[in-house]
């Protein structure tokens, strides 16, 4: 088993939640971990990304290859093709299909959304109102979009699930139940 | 114990667990987490090691020594620019040695993610002739931090323990070992090594050069180089740090048959160099993170006739963080079947917050300096010097901690009006507080406008070390107190501001106005903490 990840956003939209979930999960499966991640100045509403390795053999390189990546898990829409060069020919985009616009040129969205949609293996949802449907608040948008890419992980529904119950658990009920609503409002759009 | 750590958080626990007694620093990207690391555990459960802020890297670096003299374990953390800042210290450092043990973390930041240059670390400790350690992985990064402290007690040297920002910045689990405890106080043996009068110093540095064979014995024995001979041995690859990673993840993908010698401690090992020569060797390549350091050295330590390929002969970019695609390309490997880049995407810079105060500091700068013909803002090192980019186009310059200030100075020596500093408060106590008194001492024609969001905001928020003390600090350093002026940068004030700019930049002589609001990121955090 070996799956590379890059997931990608906007500073302060919450990519790293994201990351803990998955990797808390793939260290409960005895997986190897390696997550290079960005701090620093461009967090302050530059574009981040964080690259996530799992594998069942040690893992040597902090970095994923152009072409190496698994899937791109994208926070942002511009954002999950900013990543492209280094997805897999076969590999997954699963991203929120919401722009976050603060740079005066970003492009046509209808655009953006028709480029992601030109590539076999996508996943487009709003993640913001499928969270809000779930009864989660609009921040949880991390979570749907967590579960709309379990499919791809190479790791059981059911762990991922327990391993946000971990995350989440000295948060209290309210919120681990409000997470896992918003992951499954995601996990469903992605097996239907 | 197995635990998931960052590059940083290895070396934190590390130090912890190797007995430390006090870490200094002062915060930069990528080191900041080691100092935060340490300050978390003992909030959580005290130990009684020293975790405050310093001012600058230089006086964490003395107040590190001092903790040496006094027999116990200190650690200093500084990015890789904040090794000039100490570097008068760092460098006695190396002459005085140490008593307990003395650990200098330096982290580089190749490709300037978060910084202005992309000085390589390596260079110091040559330069100071001590060892230097650079970890490849986290686990080593936990290791080698222990390695350096017992290294640094034998050899009563400082030793500099580098990482750049992918070892710093990158996770992975790590197994921690047995923790020890703090070192007794004790007092150094002969005092004479630390005053470092002519004679004295004379003697000292007479003992590190002295020293330096059994550094390079240490490199060669200690284990931590490793010289594996391929069955092709005419071709080696000389590695370090990250780059390693780089060079196994290739070999994975397929068989290799060069020798590589992997370079984790300097001085580098000699006796591994010759054997790779008396192997046969005709061509290395040598990858590492960084600048040409030992790709120069080598050249010096192997016959004319061997092939010394890397960033210096283009093989790997000359600029820039290593990529596993840079080496895979320089090892003679296709790159992987990919996707094009899509010409859709467009940049996304950083940019100051919304609500931040630093935006209304620069709206009010902005209209007030459009007012003169040819005014000139001198800026500084912070969030605050996005005020470069759309929409503000605010500062003309921006170089080192500090140097608003003084350049403002030396630009009003040199005849112009209006010469206007911007410094956060943190960076002002950092750098910017002698410059200001050299301001008070010629009566320059100068406005320092101290942007005061009550934090270091650039790193996440760290304690700033003038806060609610600056008016008194510029006003001790002769600043005419009529001249201290305080506004609050929000908009309903935009006017108040823009007068008391005005009236400062037509008044001869040296005015701080002093931009008062609090980060709008701490703020969130202190009113999130305040509901609880």
């Amino acid at each position: 088993m070996k799956r590379d990840i890059i997931l990608a956003g906007v500073g302060g939209q919450g990519i790293l939640s994201i990351a803990t979930v998955i990797g808390e999960a793939a260290l409960n499966e005895g997986l190897y971990l390696k997550q290079a991640e960005v701090h620093g100045m461009s967090q302050r509403g530059g574009d981040v990304q964080s690259n996530l390795r799992l594998s069942d053999e040690p893992i040597a390189s902090d970095l994923i290859a152009k072409g190496g990546a698994d899937i791109i898990i994208s926070l942002e829409p511009m954002e999950a093709l900013r990543y492209v060069q280094y997805l897999k020919p076969d590999g997954w985009i699963v991203t929120n299909e919401v722009p976050l616009i603060n740079i005066p040129n970003y492009p046509d969205i209808e655009q953006v959304l028709n480029h992601i949609r030109g590539y076999k293996n996508h996943v487009l949802l709003n993640c913001e109102a499928l969270a809000k449907e779930a009864g989660a608040p609009a921040q949880a948008a991390n979570m749907v979009l967590l579960g709309a890419a379990i499919p791809m992980l190479g790791i059981d529904h059911d762990k991922m699930i327990a391993g946000i119950q971990r995350v989440f658990a000295r948060k209290g009920d309210v919120v681990v139940n409000s997470n896992l609503a918003a992951v499954e409002a995601g996990y469903n759009v992605s097996v239907k | 114990m197995k635990k998931v750590l960052l590059g940083d958080e290895a070396i934190a626990q590390a130090a912890v667990d190797a007995g430390l007694s006090g870490v200094y620093a002062y915060p930069g990207t990528p080191s900041t987490e080691i100092t935060e690391y340490i300050q978390l555990l003992e909030s959580k459960q005290p130990t009684g090691i020293f975790c405050k802020w310093a001012t600058n890297e230089k006086t964490a670096m003395e107040a590190a020594l001092g903790m040496s003299y006094m027999g116990k374990r200190a650690l200093v953390c500084m990015k890789h620019v904040g090794m000039n800042v100490c570097a008068d210290a760092f460098m006695n450092a190396a002459i005085t040695g140490v008593n307990g043990g003395l650990v200098v973390l330096a982290a580089d930041d190749p490709s300037m993610h978060s910084s202005q240059n992309e000085q390589d670390s390596r260079f110091y400790a040559k330069f100071a002739m001590i060892p230097c350690l650079e970890p490849s992985n986290q686990q080593e990064a936990y290791n080698l931090t222990r390695y350096a402290f017992d290294l640094s007690e034998r050899l009563r040297t400082p030793v500099l323990l580098r990482v750049t920002t992918r070892m710093a910045h990158s996770r992975a689990v790590v197994e921690t070992a047995e923790p020890r405890k703090q070192n007794e106080m004790s007092v150094p043996k002969d005092v004479q090594h630390f005053i470092l009068l002519p004679a004295f110093a004379k003697r000292n540095y007479a003992e590190l050069v002295a020293a330096q064979p059994d550094f390079v014995s240490e490199s060669e024995k200690a284990g931590n180089n490793v010289y594996t001979k391929g069955s092709n041995p005419k071709k080696a690859i000389v590695t370090t740090g990250i780059g390693y990673n780089y060079l196994l993840e290739s070999f994975m993908l397929k068989g290799e048959n060069s020798s590589v010698l992997k370079i984790t401690q300097y001085p580098l090992p000699t006796a591994l160099i010759n054997q790779m020569v008396a192997d046969g060797v005709e061509e290395i390549l040598v990858i590492e993170e960084g600048q040409p350091v030992v790709e120069e050295l080598l050249r010096g330590m192997v016959p004319s006739s061997v092939n010394v390929r890397g960033r210096l002969t283009g093989d790997l970019p000359r600029m820039g963080e290593l990529t596993p695609d840079s080496v895979r390309v320089a090892l003679g490997f296709d790159p992987l079947p990919t996707h094009e880049p899509d010409a859709i995407v467009v940049g996304r810079p950083p940019a100051l917050c919304q609500g931040c105060g630093h935006r209304d500091m620069y709206t009010a700068l902005n209209e007030v300096a459009r007012e003169y013909p040819n005014s000139r803002i001198f800026g500084d090192i912070g969030c605050y010097t996005l005020g470069a980019l759309s929409p503000f186009h605010a500062i003309h310059a921006c170089v080192e901690m500090g140097a608003s200030v003084t350049m403002a100075k030396g630009a009003a020596d040199a005849g112009q009006h209006p010469a206007i500093a911007v410094i956060g408060d943190s960076t002002f106590t950092h750098s910017g507080m002698t410059g200001l008194l050299d301001c008070v001492n010629s009566n320059a024609n100068v406005v320092i406008l101290i942007s005061d969001n009550l934090t270091t905001g650039m790193t996440g928020g760290q304690d700033s070390a003038g806060t609610g003390r600056l008016e008194q600090i510029c006003e001790g350093l002769g600043v005419d107190k009529q001249h201290i002026r305080v506004v609050v940068p929000l908009p309903k004030n935009m006017e108040e501001i823009k007068a008391a700019l005005r009236e400062e930049i037509d008044y001869n002589g040296v005015s701080v106005v002093i931009a008062r609001r609090e980060c709008i990121q701490t703020l969130k955090r202190h009113l999130k903490q305040a509901k609880k």
